[in-house]
């Protein structure tokens, strides 16, 4: 305790030291929320182009300022509280469902070691910390007092946390071979001569699977966004926010959309790592940042290309799904995981330098 | 070691900032011209007949509480995940038979259909 006191101290005593913390991480971000507004410009350009349409293609050149456009748009309007909500827990829910989708990337790493912070439990954050999200929804939902936001969260509730334990299974299961919670470890882990044979989604094909479409599920995208599916409850959660209240909902699921493609990029895919690692072909198989951005941006687009591509799933599908299907295959490669670790099937721990 | 949460506080406390920041220049910018129809809730363009925090479905109730079960599960997989090589073949076993102590409860919760939405 008198360690975390002197450490402190030692912070507040040094404000350039604070000041400049605080400059790095706004530094992710802005960067961050400057992404979102252009994965929601590529949503809507992407699914207009699926539908034979032109999308956005007015405000700015092609397009581009149109997220931003919608941003102030949103800020300039009014935020209307229900007349019977609890004006308190309506404010903090767009909070709480905000803090932990910006607060996760804490410790995503963009290369070895290369994170805000290179906590040795990073995992565990992680996962306490994509958690978390849905209490924001359930209190919208509750909040809001009003029977479609009720229906939403209700329905929000039971489906994320189904899939939070499919998730979580992915996770033990790459922990099992990579014998660290630290994120920089995991991909260390996946370093080897075989290139991208080498990373875990081989080994792991059905966890990999199973953690991204739960990771579609726990962001309550289509094809399972029945909890603001608008033909049925209007907007869900959130139909009684506006403004800016609204556009908070609205960057805590993109947020949480990118960070659940870069997750599956670093956990399954060899983040920083290049496909051609071991080769010997110079820059190509050189590790990088850009490898990573690279596959997470085909992990997000392929959030887009569900959206366009696949109907909603009725609730009850989605729920058996989940428990009937991904659970059990779950506890079984968990224990596979188990035996290919034990027998050697997969090299554990850190890996050599590719 | 512990210098490595540092930043993680800083996150929360930024990105809870931001929020509030967010928040604010909404209720700044924004007009504020309620009235009582824009106060209702909204019900299809009718009054509400009822107060919307109801009855619920017992399942919802049933399923949070399986996650409980599920969900401690996975914290206990946790450590042994991370220890699993020092640990060796025993570490192994003893997995087999949590994970088959895990699957009864499973297939008892299946039977007795605590799973089904119709």
């Amino acid at each position: 305790m008198d360690s975390v006191i002197a450490l402190f101290n030692s912070f507040v005593n040094d404000w350039p030291n604070l000041s400049l913390a605080i400059g790095l991480i706004l530094l992710p971000l802005l960067p961050l929320i400057i992404s979102v507004a252009m994965y929601v410009w590529w949503e809507r350009k992407v699914i207009g182009w699926m539908h034979v349409r032109m999308g956005p293609n007015q405000v700015g050149p092609l397009g581009l300022a149109q997220a931003f456009a919608d941003v102030f748009k949103l800020l300039f309007k009014e935020i209307t509280v229900p007349e019977k909500a609890s004006t308190f827990l309506f404010y903090l829910a767009p909070l709480i469902a905000l803090v932990p989708a910006m607060a996760a990337w804490a410790v995503v790493p963009i290369g070895d070691k290369m994170a805000w912070s290179n906590a040795n439990a990073g995992l565990l954050y992680l996962l306490a910390m994509t958690s978390l999200g849905v209490y924001g929804i359930v209190l919208a939902g509750w909040a809001s007092n009003s029977k479609y936001a009720f229906l939403g969260a209700m329905r929000a509730a039971a489906q994320v946390v189904s899939y939070e334990i499919a998730m979580g299974m992915a996770i033990v299961s790459v922990l099992i071979l990579t014998g660290s919670l630290n994120l920089s470890d995991v991909v260390q882990a996946q370093a080897g001569s075989k290139g991208f044979l080498e990373w875990y989604w081989l080994p792991l094909l059905p966890m990999f699977v199973i953690y991204f479409i739960s990771g579609v599920a726990e962001t309550n995208r289509a094809p399972f966004d029945v909890t603001e599916g608008e033909s049925e409850i209007v907007a869900g959660f959130h139909v009684e926010y506006s403004g800016s209240a609204f556009a908070i909902f609205f960057l805590a699921e993109y947020a949480n959309m990118i960070l659940v493609a870069f997750l599956s990029s670093v956990l399954f895919l060899g983040g920083w790592l290049s496909p051609l690692q071991g080769w010997g072909l110079g820059i190509l198989s050189a590790p990088g940042w850009w490898w990573l951005f690279a596959k997470a941006f085909v992990m997000a687009f392929l959030f887009l290309w569900f959206r366009a591509t696949f109907p909603r799933y009725r609730y009850d599908q989605i729920m058996r799904l989940g428990w009937k299907v991904f659970i059990p295959i779950t506890i079984a490669w968990t224990f596979v995981a188990g035996c290919l670790a034990f027998f050697g099937g997969v090299t554990i721990g850190p890996g050599g330098t590719p | 070691m512990l210098a490595e949460y540092w930043p993680i506080l800083l996150f929360l406390v930024i990105a809870t900032g931001l929020g509030l920041v967010l928040l604010a220049v909404g209720t700044v910018l924004g007009p504020k011209r309620p009235d009582a129809q824009k106060r209702s809730a909204y019900e299809c363009g009718f009054e509400a007949f009822e107060d919307a925090r109801m009855k619920f479905d017992v399942r919802y109730y049933l399923i949070a509480i399986l996650f409980i079960i599920f969900d401690l599960e996975i914290a206990f997989l946790f450590p042994w995940a991370v220890v699993f090589k020092q640990i060796g073949i025993i570490a192994l076993i003893e997995m087999g038979l949590f994970l088959a102590l895990l699957v009864v409860g499973f297939v008892y919760v299946w039977k007795k259909g605590a799973l089904e939405w119709e």
